[in-house]
């Protein structure tokens, strides 16, 4: 029997490796997995590469996990706003680095790396300076920037409801990151609000098949407080 | 002296210029204010990067839902017909030139239509490029809500940008609190000017040299 949901968050996290690559989902607070994020500060592991569109808020989540000095690399695309001091104050005192990827780019690398593409061509950043030292190449007079694809060894992802199989679908406009990075990552790690039972889901409303998802948790989440931060 | 258009004017002068039934991505910043503009008749569909088609304003009294927020993570409101989709879809909408128009923030457009929006170039601050560069090299027409001039009266359409690009020749329409702009094959038309303002005036303001033959009253 397939059976994909795990006890607690802790457990689902336990074997995250000092060094590893975690990718992230959420726009802003919205998917973004932050009981995944209190568990993985308590777990422990360091020197961690983050990939995550923005870079958290508050002292919560992915906030935490850089105050705390866990994280090595961020690659984003948007790790600005106000609340999100915690990692404008690790770069600007050099203590993480910075990978500055387009947005569509970041969600196309990570497509391309769970779908098994050694990569892609976009025109997206073409003569500019993410551009600089990439392959470009011109198509029927058009520039393109040669991209590589991007995975993880874990994603920490939320959606609404699961079933035992790791069948997913998503809340809204929380869907954001979360179908390209269960696709990149070796293990991906979903929280959901629901449990549902198996063959009670919709085929045709699945978001994210379970062949993508390795492990559930069920979590009963603190409502997401309002962002006001632009 | 002229009076400005305050950043209201602005939006609302750009919301008028997009026909009915267009798909219009809105960027962070100004462009979300252009928003409350358009009439739900009008099914001007407006996609939000964060993989949302068919936003609107929320009423007056109306409840937030954290997970139904804009670029700007704003609270916002689905209409009939709308939709969501993931990061990868929502981002191949804007590449794969599905949107009609997009409206963007800037710090300076050149002559040649270049944008710098994202970058001032400061070392030991963390450029934040967003969705930016995939929207102006995927919308149909790109526009640009900024003021004219910066805080210290410098020029923002400009020959050359100083700063980094966004992308090269891809903006179509400027929209200032002065004038309203296109820019067609590496000229700067007026295409109106808020009334009592000068073309002498507006040049001395503008270091891109313009052409006044299209240009009217702002409305």
């Amino acid at each position: 029997m397939i059976d994909k949901f795990f006890s607690s968050a802790m457990h689902a996290l336990a074997d995250v490796q000092d060094g590893a690559t975690v990718l992230v989902s959420g726009f802003g607070l919205a998917g973004q997995p932050i009981e995944l994020l209190d568990a993985l500060c308590e777990q422990g592991a360091r020197d961690l590469t983050v990939v995550c569109n923005n870079s958290g808020s508050h002292d919560t989540g992915l906030a935490r996990l850089i105050r705390l000095g866990r994280v090595r690399k961020l690659i984003a695309s948007y790790p600005r706003g106000a609340e999100m001091g915690a990692f404008e104050a690790a770069y600007s005192e050099g203590r993480i680095e910075y990978e500055c990827v387009p947005q569509g780019t970041l969600a196309e690398r990570l497509r391309a790396g769970g779908a098994g593409l050694g990569g892609f061509l976009t025109p997206t950043g073409y003569g500019t300076e993410l551009a600089a030292g990439k392959e470009t190449r011109v198509i029927d007079g058009k520039g393109y920037v040669f991209e590589k694809p991007l995975r993880g060894d874990f994603a920490l992802v939320k959606a609404l409801a699961a079933d035992r199989w790791g069948n997913l679908v998503y809340r809204k406009a929380a869907r954001n990151f979360g179908p390209p990075m269960c696709m990149a990552a070796s293990v991906a790690v979903v929280q959901v609000g629901e449990k549902r039972a198996l063959g009670t889901m919709d085929p045709e409303a699945i978001v994210t098949p379970g062949i993508f998802v390795k492990r559930v948790v069920q979590i009963e989440a603190a409502p997401v407080q309002q962002e006001l931060a632009a | 002296m002229s009076r400005r258009r305050t950043r209201e004017q602005m939006a609302e002068a750009l919301a008028r210029d997009i026909p009915d039934g267009s798909y219009v991505n809105l960027g962070i910043g100004m462009p979300v204010m252009v928003l409350p503009y358009w009439r739900l008749e009008q099914e001007i569909v407006v996609h939000s990067e964060n993989g949302i088609l068919g936003m609107r304003s929320l009423a007056a009294g109306e409840p937030i839902d954290p997970e139904m927020m804009n670029a700007a993570k704003k609270p916002v409101a689905l209409i009939d017909g709308g939709s969501f989709f993931h990061h990868a879809d929502s981002f191949a909408m804007m590449r794969g030139g599905h949107l009609d128009y997009c409206v963007l923030g800037g710090y300076q457009v050149s002559a040649r239509g270049d944008l710098a929006n994202w970058s001032l170039g400061l070392p030991g601050v963390a450029a934040a490029v967003g969705g930016a560069m995939d929207l102006v090299v995927g919308a149909r027409h790109v526009y640009v809500l900024m003021e004219h001039t910066t805080r210290e009266g410098l020029p923002r359409i400009v020959r050359q940008c100083s700063l980094p690009l966004t992308g090269a020749a891809c903006v179509r329409r400027v929209y200032t609190d002065l004038a309203t702009l296109a820019f067609v094959d590496g000229r700067v038309e007026v295409l109106d000017m808020v009334p009592g303002l000068t073309s002498e005036a507006l040049q001395a303001l503008t270091d891109a040299p313009l052409t006044f033959a299209q240009a009217g009253p702002a409305a």
